[in-house]
Formats: C-alpha cells, sequence, structure tokens
C-alpha cells in the first residue's frame, strides 16, 4: 500500500515537474534547437539526390480523401465563388518580388502541370493517399523573380478558423522541391470542398498542417517575425506546434 | 593483485538509468500523442473506423506527459527524449561491445537452450529461487535482456523514424521494410506495450530479490561475486 502511493506520488511528481518545464525559456529552447537538427538531417540524409517523398500507384489511392480542420470557408463570398466555379478565384504572388503575379484558376491550369500520387499523414497519426495536380510552385516563383533576401514563402488562406485566418510559411528549399505544387485537382477532380477548393498547397515532405487549403496568396518574406503570430504559421502561433512538421 | 571486477560497469549503469527516464518520458508522452488519434491501421494509410484493427482507450491525463492533452508540447517531449534515448543506446551498445558485457553475460550457448535447462529455469523463477550458478544471467534473463536492448528499442527507434515524413524522403527503404507508415506505427504502439510489460516484470523481479541491494549496485556499480 504504502509503496505504492510512493510510486503514484512518483509519477504525479514526474507530470507537474514535466509540465513545469514544458512550460520554461529553456525547455523551449532546447525543443527549437532539436527542430533545426531534425529539418538538417534530415536534409543531409538525402546527400547527392533530391529526397522525394514516395509515390505511389493508382491503385493505392484512398477511396475517399479525408478533409480535417477547416472543411469550408464560412463567408458569403466563398459560397458565392463555389457556386460559379471559381472564375473569379485568384492567387496574389507579392512580397519581396520583381514582378507580382495575380493568377486565376485558367492561368494556373495552363502552366506546365505536375501530377503525384502521394500519401498525406496528418499531425494526429493517419493517413490518405491521393492524386494531386497541379503547377511546382518554382516555376511560379520563377515568373515572379524572387529578390535575394528572400528566406521564407507564406502561404495565405480564405479560411478563419476559431478566429484567426489560416495561412503557413516553408523555406526556400521546398519552395523549390519538385513535388512543392498548387493543387488545384485531386484524383482527376477539381478540388472537393473539404479538402481545400479552389487550391491547396502540397509541401510532401512535411505534415499536413503546412498543406495550406483555400489559398489565396503566395509572400515571399526574409523572416517570420512580422507575419501574423510570428511563428509561420496558424497552428505555430496557436498550439505551439513545430514549424518544421517533417517529424 | 587483480582489481575486482564491478558488478555492473560504469557504462551499463549510466545507460540504465538514462535510459529508463527517457523510456519513461516517451512512454507518457507516446500516450499523449497516442489521444489525438485513437485509431491503429496496417498499410500505408487509415483514417476510419472501417479501416483500423483497433481503437486504443483514450489514456488519463495522470498518465500522459504533459498531463492535460496537448499534441504540440506531446511532441516536443517526445522527439527530444528520442534522441536521448536513441543515442543512450547507441553509446551502451558500442560500451557493451568494447568491454565484453553481451559476449560474457547476454548472448547465449548451445547448451543453455536444452529443454530440460530452459524447464529448470522456470520452475526455479516460479519458485522465486534467484540463485543460479555460474553466470551473471539465466537464461530467461538473457532471453528478457537480449529481447529488449536487441528487438524492441531498436524497433522502437527505426518505426519512429519511419513516420516522420522528412526521415521518409530521406530514407524511403525504410518504410517499406515495415510494410508502410501505418504499420509502423502499428508496430511502435505494440513494441511500446511490450516495453511496459518488461518494465512492470523488471520491476516486480527486482522487488521479489532484495531490491535495496539492487538498485544500489544499479547506482554504484557493486561486486561481480558471481564471476569465477
Amino acid at each position: 500500500m504504502k509503496r505504492r502511493n510512493f510510486l503514484v506520488a512518483l509519477g504525479a511528481s514526474l507530470v507537474a515537474g514535466c509540465s513545469k518545464i514544458g512550460d520554461s525559456q529553456w525547455f523551449e529552447a532546447l525543443v527549437d534547437t532539436a527542430e533545426g537538427w531534425h529539418r538538417g538531417i534530415h536534409r543531409t540524409l538525402g546527400v547527392g539526390r533530391i529526397a522525394m517523398a514516395p509515390e505511389y500507384e493508382r491503385s493505392d489511392i484512398s477511396p475517399f480523401f479525408r478533409g480535417n480542420g477547416s472543411r469550408t470557408v464560412d463567408t458569403d463570398a466563398y459560397r458565392a465563388a463555389l457556386e460559379s466555379g471559381f472564375a473569379d478565384w485568384t492567387l496574389s504572388v507579392g512580397g519581396l518580388v520583381d514582378n507580382p503575379l495575380t493568377l486565376t484558376l485558367d492561368d494556373i491550369r495552363t502552366l506546365p502541370q505536375r501530377t503525384q500520387i502521394t500519401r498525406h499523414d496528418c499531425v494526429e497519426g493517419w493517413s490518405a493517399i491521393g492524386e494531386w495536380t497541379g503547377p511546382q510552385l518554382s516555376h511560379i516563383l520563377e515568373q515572379a523573380g524572387v529578390q535575394e533576401a528572400v528566406r521564407f514563402v507564406i502561404f495565405r488562406c480564405a479560411d478563419n478558423l476559431n478566429g484567426a485566418d489560416y495561412y503557413e510559411s516553408c523555406d526556400l528549399d521546398d519552395a523549390f522541391h519538385p513535388q512543392t505544387i498548387v493543387a488545384h485537382l485531386l484524383n482527376g477532380e477539381p478540388l472537393p470542398e473539404r479538402n481545400g477548393a479552389p487550391l491547396r498547397m502540397r509541401i510532401e515532405r512535411q505534415l499536413g498542417y503546412k498543406h495550406a487549403k483555400y489559398l489565396t496568396g503566395i509572400e515571399l518574406v526574409a523572416s517570420l517575425e512580422d507575419v501574423e503570430g510570428g511563428k509561420g504559421g496558424y497552428w505555430e502561433d496557436r498550439a505551439g506546434y513545430q514549424w518544421y512538421a517533417g517529424i | 593483485m587483480a582489481k575486482q571486477r564491478k558488478k555492473h560497469s560504469i557504462g551499463t549503469r549510466i545507460w540504465h538509468w538514462v535510459n529508463a527516464l527517457s523510456v519513461v518520458i516517451l512512454f507518457m508522452s507516446g500516450l499523449n500523442i497516442s489521444n489525438a488519434h485513437r485509431r491503429l491501421y496496417w498499410g500505408d494509410w487509415g483514417f476510419a473506423a472501417e479501416q483500423a484493427w483497433l481503437e486504443v482507450p483514450r489514456f488519463p491525463g495522470w498518465a500522459t506527459i504533459p498531463g492535460y492533452y496537448s499534441l504540440a508540447s506531446a511532441r516536443d517531449w517526445h522527439v527530444l527524449f528520442a534522441w536521448v534515448f536513441a543515442l543512450g543506446l547507441l553509446l551502451f551498445m558500442i560500451s557493451a561491445v568494447r568491454n565484453g558485457h553481451f559476449k560474457r553475460d547476454l548472448f547465449t550457448r548451445l547448451a543453455e537452450w536444452k529443454p530440460a535447462h530452459i524447464w529448470h529455469d522456470i520452475r526455479e523463477h516460479l519458485k522465486l529461487n534467484f540463485e543460479h550458478g555460474a553466470g551473471k544471467f539465466n537464461l530467461l534473463q538473457k532471453i528478457a535482456y537480449s529481447g529488449v536492448i536487441f528487438v524492441l528499442l531498436p524497433l522502437m527507434i527505426f518505426t519512429g523514424m519511419v513516420m516522420s515524413p522528412g526521415m521518409e524522403a530521406a530514407w524511403p527503404w525504410l518504410t517499406e521494410v515495415f510494410g508502410g507508415r501505418q504499420s509502423a506505427r502499428s508496430i511502435h504502439f505494440i513494441c511500446a506495450w511490450a516495453l511496459f510489460a518488461f518494465f512492470v516484470v523488471h520491476l516486480v523481479l527486482v522487488l521479489l530479490s532484495n531490491p535495496a541491494r539492487q538498485i544500489w549496485d544499479m547506482i554504484t556499480g557493486g561486486r561481480d561475486d558471481e564471476a569465477a
């Protein structure tokens, strides 16, 4: 009996201690350092080639592609756009670029396309496989002309979750990666509403929350600090998710 | 006169405690992560009940790190202590190969696998008689410790690596070894509970066999009075 009390007390103090450490600044600094290592190591281990996310066969595609997070955009403008087949939807490309762009869906469809069957991994633990089609982000960035100072690419979204606009970001390595595309088709059909119609990012070497849906803008910046909460994404700002979601 | 060899080498002792701490933190933060999606699948993908082979219970706050549901914070703990755990195991393995611990104490000899010998070991265990002749460990201990050190702990590391999409892009073959990401996730979960089972049996057996002495020896090294 006494021994059991001792074990329970030991467990409880471990949980309490960890919660306290978890809130401390040095623990946060340690976690941030580890995040940097993970990114560096993942990139280094793919030496001599471009490390690609695995691609699958058509027969591997999941019969249904789960939607998570925002499953629609709760505005009249979005409902009207959905009704009209997104005829007037535009994607702006701005920030530190030589030629700011405004692309319509037709513009996006006429760029060279990449089709890839990849697995989407949610941070929660589930996975789904789908076939995505769209232009490589690198094509769009080359058209816009990326300036010297640029370090990050911000993805602006139409959806608002719990009072804040969704956004995400990635580094230039992921932005220019061949599998990073602005997808407008899922399994050969226009994106379903729950999966981010009409446009979503595919950043295949990272977890699902990086794959911004309902995409409205791409913005090139030198630092993440002045963007929204400063941590590079909706979940990063709000819940402390790691910015590098390759793990 | 030759120096008396310690029962547990310094490498073994440091690793034992570092590993114990990191496994406990990994297990408890892992239970918090499990709460984010409580279904397990085989193969590459799965997200719904109809694809699941198991739905696990929600683990209560007193069993998780942190003590409330936070996927972000639990993942921070988990991936940080994964480093302590994996590097600790690697260093221990190097030290145990170099000081002969594996060869001398853990590797079994053919004679130990005779059915009569195995039965004898099991009977003595059930009688709670832990006195055994020459050699530090008996066969059951060798099987249990080897299973943990060479099978379960490495499986935890490799199945964990498969679940990282960045790691997978670098080493895609590793995912195929385990038959897909969701299979790796299931194996990760099964091995975690196998380690928990080992942990419980290990604690019970220590408590039944002079616990104060056992714990003291694992800190100070003790005396290797069973040698020779």
